[in-house]
């Protein structure tokens, strides 16, 4: 059962003596309200023919995206803190290193406080990608592919993909770059894509399932060589559309990553298999 | 056999076998270096913010050199009231000179500071292997890489980051210059500098004021907004102006990180005694211009006999008076007039003899001439030449509703600048007007607020000096 000594959201805090059932009832409630919160937080994304900007043995992916739930945010300090509640080995300085390395969530202020620092409606950060996967199972979910990632990323407010669109590049950019020194913004201020989805192109790098086996070559200027992605998980990486510069920061920000690291700019969300159809 | 053919044959014999030697030499590289391990107990690095250059190596065997280089993205000024997102290595662009000497092993440790949002690696052009470190050192924010590698080549040498996309980092500032020494050292020299061109793309124009945005298109057309000395319109000039004294020597470490321009490097006043082509072992000699490939750098020497201002310049020239190319040497001492001297100028003889009519100035066509001057200097940057402005960015001055209906009320903005929305011929604008009052006198305000009255089919109207000067004592008014 849940043995918190004291859980902090930000500036509201909740001491939670482990004698007092009143207090422990209303963690319970927290919890039930973060699972409701989250549980209805995804919308469908039809899927279909998608190119990605990714380059595979040197030419451009095309593929058929199955249709698939994607969370309409990333995962924030609120909702994570809720999960390390439920599951103690996912707190700070608990789990295994091999999971979680010594930067996992750091930047709250202790295993159960946010702390004033940073907000509970702010995108977790700090966590690795075992720590994102974990979550996401717990929510009966999983993380999404790459192409998941990029293919519900390619959409702006009016069309299913806005990439060829240089002013939003643009504006991509600027939005990444005016945050310079800052963590990620707080979810749910701006307005969603055509899908319904909220701050996928904003500064939050996110954890995808399958980084590990794209993006293996940290030099990443070698142009495209031999394997392919759906063979043995190794190959090198090039970039079919060369101006796609935000999504190529983003990639740059997880090439250096190992599954164990956290880092103060990636988080993640969750998606979902459509099931019986 | 006379001895003269004797001599002769055997000159020709040794060149022969010179020139069978020369090209096995030439491919295997002559290893002038010490290249064994490193002796004695490795070196920390000192590193010095450019344009200054941590000391001359004075050492006759191999060590371990340790640098330690931290990447920072922060903002910065690029000039005067304009920020930008620098990327940077310490903190400067460029980032700190590494200097070592031919035969060191280098261990090179990176760190990305935990505030950053990129990774960040380095490519080390001294380095042989693969990326020049980069595919060893990719380092997301907070953690810290280390690679070790030999500087096998002298040399001076460009590094840069090499993450994707390469052309933003390199766009933001993240490059600087490894000087691997021979192992003979360099010949003393007075002074020594550290000079880095980049050329950088903001989605403001040239001295657009506050928090500029990086430029994709500007990038991916090579137009940029800047090209600048060291990061920093003003990095070498006034009180940042490089420091000789006459009778001095220079050396100046001169990189182009790029990511588009190549440099054509000059200082005006002053000749290269030495440049080394390309950066390499290959010296070039009284150079006037050298140019540095994007990615290349160079070193050049060059003395300082007369006192005054050199200056450096990208001697495409456009790049030093329009986008921030301009550096300075400062050379102290006394005149040296058997070198240079200036005579007396005036008007020759012919000149007034062959040209009456000119010699006689109406006052009147003076002033409008001179507000003519300053219209085409001053106002025709926003205004445009034919004083119709720019729809959307600057108001017309021609046929201007706003102006005619109140001439005098012009003095005031000219002096104090206007910003916020007004309407001219029903067109709102919202831009913001410098106050020109501290660079222009009373007699230029005068003139060219009256030449602007009695043109582009304005009402006409005269405003005197004297009324400029009124509205300048009283000072700025809402």
């Amino acid at each position: 059962m849940v043995t918190p000594a004291r859980v902090t959201t930000g500036r509201a805090r909740w001491p939670i003596p482990m004698t007092t059932r009143r207090s422990v009832s209303m963690l319970v409630l927290l919890l039930m309200a973060a699972a409701a919160a989250s549980a209805q937080d995804y919308r469908r994304l039809p899927g279909g023919e998608f190119d990605s900007a990714l380059a595979v043995d040197g030419r451009a992916a095309h593929m058929q995206i199955a249709p698939f739930d994607m969370r309409i945010e990333p995962v924030t300090n609120a909702e994570f803190l809720a999960f390390v509640v439920q599951h103690p080995r996912w707190r700070r300085g608990e789990g295994p290193t091999l999971l979680a390395g010594p930067d996992f969530l750091r930047h709250w202020q202790g295993p159960l406080q946010l702390g004033d620092a940073i907000q509970p409606n702010q995108p977790v950060t700090h966590v690795s990608w075992f720590a994102a996967r974990a979550y996401c199972n717990s929510e009966q979910a999983r993380l999404p592919t790459w192409y998941e990632w990029e293919y519900a990323s390619a959409a702006d407010a009016t069309r299913a993909d806005a990439r060829r669109d240089p002013l939003r590049n643009q504006k991509m950019l600027s939005a990444i770059q005016t945050q310079t020194g800052n963590l990620p913004e707080p979810v749910g201020t701006r307005p969603p894509n055509y899908y319904g989805v909220h701050d996928l192109n904003r500064l939050l790098w996110e954890w995808t399932s399958d980084y590990a086996a794209m993006f293996p070559n940290a030099d990443a200027r070698v142009p495209g060589s031999v394997a392919s992605l759906a063979l043995c998980g190794g190959s090198a990486l090039a970039f079919a559309d060369k101006n796609q510069y935000a999504l190529m920061m983003r990639v740059a920000a997880l090439v250096a990553l190992k599954p164990v690291d956290s880092a103060p700019r990636v988080g993640f969300r969750c998606v979902r298999d459509v099931s019986g159809e | 056999m006379s001895r003269t053919l004797s001599t002769a044959l055997a000159t020709a014999s040794m060149l022969a076998l010179f020139a069978l030697v020369a090209p096995a030499a030439a491919a295997t590289k002559t290893m002038s270096g010490d290249f064994g391990p490193p002796q004695g107990t490795p070196i920390e690095l000192k590193l010095v913010d450019p344009p200054g250059v941590p000391a001359p190596i004075h050492r006759d065997h191999p060590v371990k050199v340790i640098v330690r280089v931290e990447t920072k993205e922060l903002v910065k000024e690029m000039a005067d009231g304009v920020r930008y997102d620098f990327w940077t290595f310490n903190g400067t662009t460029p980032g700190p000179m590494i200097r070592v000497r031919e035969g060191d092993t280098v261990e090179l440790h990176l760190r990305n500071s935990p505030d950053s949002h990129m990774a960040h690696n380095i490519d080390m052009h001294a380095v042989m292997g693969p990326g020049g470190g980069a595919a060893s050192t990719m380092t997301p924010p907070g953690h810290e890489s280390v690679f070790t590698f030999k500087a096998l080549r002298a040399g001076v040498f460009i590094y840069h980051c090499a993450t994707p996309p390469v052309p933003m980092h390199i766009a933001n500032g993240m490059y600087g210059l490894i000087v691997v020494e021979p192992p003979e050292g360099l010949p003393k020299v007075d002074h020594e500098y550290y000079v880095v061109q980049g050329d950088f793309y903001t989605t403001g124009t040239y001295h657009e004021p506050g928090l500029q945005s990086f430029d994709m298109q500007k990038l991916v057309l090579e137009q940029p907004t800047y090209v600048l000395f060291n990061g920093r319109e003003g990095s070498l000039t006034g009180d940042n102006a490089l420091k000789s004294n006459v009778g001095d020597t220079v050396r100046l470490f001169v990189g182009d990180g790029g990511p588009n321009l190549v440099s054509s490097f000059h200082v005006i006043g002053g000749i290269f005694d030495s440049a080394n082509v390309e950066g390499g072992t290959l010296i070039n000699h009284n150079v006037q211009t050298t140019l540095l490939p994007a990615g290349g750098a160079t070193m050049v020497e060059l003395s300082t006999p007369v006192p005054g201002t050199l200056l450096l310049v990208d001697h495409s020239i456009t790049r030093a008076f329009m986008q921030g190319a301009l550096g300075e040497i400062k050379v102290s001492g006394a005149a040296k007039p058997a070198i240079y001297e200036k005579g007396p100028s005036g008007p020759f003889a012919g000149a007034t003899k062959s040209a009456p009519q000119a010699s006689a100035p109406v006052p009147a066509s003076d002033s409008v001439a001179d507000g003519k001057r300053v219209f085409n200097q001053v106002c025709a940057a926003c205004h445009q030449g034919n004083a119709m402005g720019l729809p959307g960015a600057f108001p017309p001055l021609a046929m201007s509703d706003y102006l005619n209906a109140a001439p005098k009320g012009a003095i005031n903005i000219v002096l104090h600048g206007l910003s916020g929305k007004i309407t001219v011929n029903n067109t709102g604008y919202e831009s913001v007007m410098p106050a020109l009052g501290p660079q222009l006198s009373d007699d230029e305000i005068a003139n060219v607020l009256t030449y602007v009255l009695n043109n582009f089919n304005n009402k006409g109207g005269t405003i005197s000096a004297d009324e400029v000067k009124a509205v300048r004592a009283a000072g700025p008014t809402k």
